[in-house]
């Protein structure tokens, strides 16, 4: 692709410390072996979202995914490495540079119950950040909101209706609309159909794809389900324990995934077209993020681990144009 | 007993909920049998009334909700009529259930090994301390559970969600029970969490000969896990038979309609098929078929309730008009 990435990460970290209490404290003064639990729960990763590009995050739980959501739109500051806007340093923007940056991308989150406030409208979740950042003049908010919920399939005339009156579908359909109403070029969406019914899944990934037409929008869609994602995604990263071991172009990816954590995702994840199957699962459970294994985070759950699995973090490498892949073996003859 | 007659057999069940708007018909008629051995999938969107079928079988709904009708046949006694004490035999001895939140089994200030024990010497007070605590341990390692003899001191909080799942399993399957319900037990899972349990309960159902109904939202699952499948919309079940024949050639609009919502391989970035609207008010039902409102196929016959019908051999819709041009 030509153009600029509309946002792009470099080497990006996110650690989250927890301060010691009192007694810890006093412990560590009487010379106990006491230190501060840092969870890396994004280590160095890259990262870059095209225009009208939709890029697939995939991970089980506690691999960082939603955490990296976070970071990308501005809701946590990285502890290391850079966020480039369109090829601007996010950190070196002024506030009002970097306010009117972020307008750009926005988020939808998972729980639609969780993420719309129980005492406000419509009108007011969809309407305040126009509002706020004066997008648009008091006289047009109104046939505004009623363009985009119409847009997102919603009858104009549940403006003035509160979140508790709503299905689960059109809370998540209001969610959309409150990110649309910015006019961003790029939207989060992190984990935004897991928490609906199947029949209703399928109209929220439909509605996903039809915006993306109408309003050029790319998106960094987040998932743990490897359908949805394979469904909507251009391009895919999977992540393990804070890391990316593989990236590549969809079909490139489920026609022959490289890295052995993505193989056993793929093999795993139950199909429609697979029946009363038995296989032997990979097996281990995923490792606590708080002390992760050595080396390559998946060894000890990997079919094809070596000595030097357990030593030596394995870089993303470049394995074929478009795609990397975190893996030792892809170094041997 | 007979030969013939299946382990479970569920005869015109109405579990109902008498609430203040009014009653809720949760389960409006749903009879199915389950044979010895046999996986079940049970499939369902919420409010379909699957988990209050799961329920009803183990005598577990609270009021406002009952029974209102019809017979649960388990091994020839009807459940819905045996007294409390009776039930309480049965559970966790012949029928067992496994819930989508493993801590609605596990006690969270008990140790394991208090629990597990206190599972076998209920039903068997026979059985002497040191070997239910043998049986607890090989129950424990049975489910893949690492170090079973020191896992056994540990409580519930010290486990991670896959393997408080493995304990609820391990302690359900305790006592070899005939049958076992397993209410979306892998929801909460992660992926390759969920494939090792499934693995896990399919192997040792195989072994122990134990009957399984699966409910689920996930056809994905049933169609890795079951024999059979029976669909359910609205309280009632629109569509049963074998695994192939309801998940490749689906005869009822909703089961057609659910099965191509989700997303497949061969239709990468197509619009997905969708169902319009969305599932009515348990209070509010259409008349007639309770689909029809959202039903491309409904007409003026469809006022009227359709009858569960045999259209293939063993393939059961409950449609005045079933797509009956993809099954032949």
């Amino acid at each position: 692709m030509s153009a600029a990435p509309l946002v792009e990460l470099r080497q990006v970290s996110k650690r989250f410390q927890r301060p010691l209490d009192l007694a810890e404290k006093m412990a560590r003064h009487l010379g106990a072996a006491v230190s501060e639990r840092v969870v890396h729960a994004v280590d160095r990763v890259d990262l870059s979202v095209f225009p009208r590009e939709v890029v697939g995050l995939v991970g089980e739980s506690g691999c960082g995914k939603s955490t990296l959501g976070r970071v990308v739109v501005g809701l946590y500051e990285p502890s290391d490495g850079a966020v480039l806007l369109r090829g601007v340093d996010r950190a070196g923007l002024d506030r009002e540079a970097r306010r009117r940056a972020q307008l750009h991308a926005q988020m939808i989150f998972q729980d639609p119950f969780a993420s719309l406030n129980p005492r406000l409208k419509v009108r007011e979740i969809v309407g305040e950040a126009p509002r706020v950042h004066r997008l648009v003049a008091r006289r047009d908010l109104d046939p505004m909101l009623d363009d985009l919920l119409r847009r997102v399939g919603l009858d104009p005339s549940y403006k003035s209706r509160y979140p508790h009156q709503f299905s689960g579908g059109q809370r998540q359909r209001i969610g959309i609309a409150r990110a649309l109403a910015v006019a961003p070029e790029f939207v989060v969406c992190d984990e935004p159909v897991a928490a609906l019914d199947v029949s209703i899944q399928a109209q929220i990934i439909n509605l996903f794809g039809r915006l993306r037409e109408e309003l050029d929008l790319a998106y960094l869609f987040i998932s743990h389900d490897l359908g949805v994602v394979e469904h909507i995604a251009d391009r895919i990263l999977i992540m393990y324990l804070g890391r990316i071991v593989e990236s590549a172009p969809t079909e490139a990816l489920f026609g022959a995934p490289n890295h052995p954590y993505t193989q056993a995702l793929l093999a795993e994840v139950p199909r429609l077209d697979v029946r009363r199957r038995s296989f032997a699962p990979v097996k281990g459970e995923i490792p606590s993020p708080l002390d992760p294994p050595s080396g390559c985070h998946f060894h000890p759950r990997c079919p094809h681990a070596m000595e030097r699995c357990r030593r030596e973090a394995p870089a993303l490498r470049e394995i074929a144009p478009g795609r990397h892949s975190a893996c030792h073996l892809n170094e041997r003859g | 007993m007979s030969a013939a007659q299946p382990l479970l057999a569920v005869r015109d069940l109405h579990t109902h909920f008498f609430t203040r708007l009014g009653v809720v018909r949760a389960v409006d008629g749903v009879s199915f049998t389950v044979g010895r051995g046999e996986v079940l999938g049970l499939v369902g969107e919420s409010g379909s009334g699957k988990t209050v079928t799961g329920f009803s079988i183990l005598g577990l709904v609270d009021p406002p909700g009952r029974i209102a009708g019809g017979r649960i046949l388990f091994e020839g006694v009807d459940l819905t009529r045996l007294p409390e004490a009776r039930l309480r035999e049965l559970r966790g001895e012949r029928i067992a259930m496994i819930f989508q939140d493993p801590m609605m089994t596990l006690n969270p200030v008990l140790r394991i090994e208090t629990q597990m024990v206190e599972a076998i010497r209920a039903h068997h007070p026979e059985v002497a301390a040191a070997e239910a605590r043998r049986r607890a341990r090989d129950g424990l390692a049975r489910v893949g559970i690492p170090a079973a003899e020191e896992r056994l001191a540990a409580y519930p909080h010290q486990f991670s969600g896959g393997m408080r799942q493995r304990v609820a399993i391990a302690i359900a399957l305790l006592n070899r029970p005939a049958l076992l319900i397993a209410d979306e037990p892998t929801t909460a899972l992660d992926v390759t969490i969920q494939a090792q349990i499934l693995h896990e309960v399919r192997r040792l159902c195989a072994e122990s000969g134990t009957a399984l109904v699966w409910i689920t939202h996930d056809l994905a699952v049933v169609g890795g896990l079951a024999d059979r499948v029976a669909v359910m919309y609205a309280g009632r079940i629109v569509e049963e038979g074998p695994v192939d024949a309801v998940l490749d050639h689906p005869l009822h609009p909703y089961a057609k309609g659910l099965i191509g919502s989700v997303p497949s391989r061969n239709r990468r970035g197509a619009p997905l098929q969708q169902i319009p609207g969305m599932t009515p008010s348990p209070l509010r039902l259409p008349a007639g078929c309770s689909f029809r409102t959202r039903c491309e196929r409904a007409d003026g016959e469809c006022r009227e309730m359709p009858e569960l019908m045999s259209v293939p051999a063993r393939h059961l819709v409950r449609c005045f008009h079933p797509h009956l041009e993809a099954a032949s």
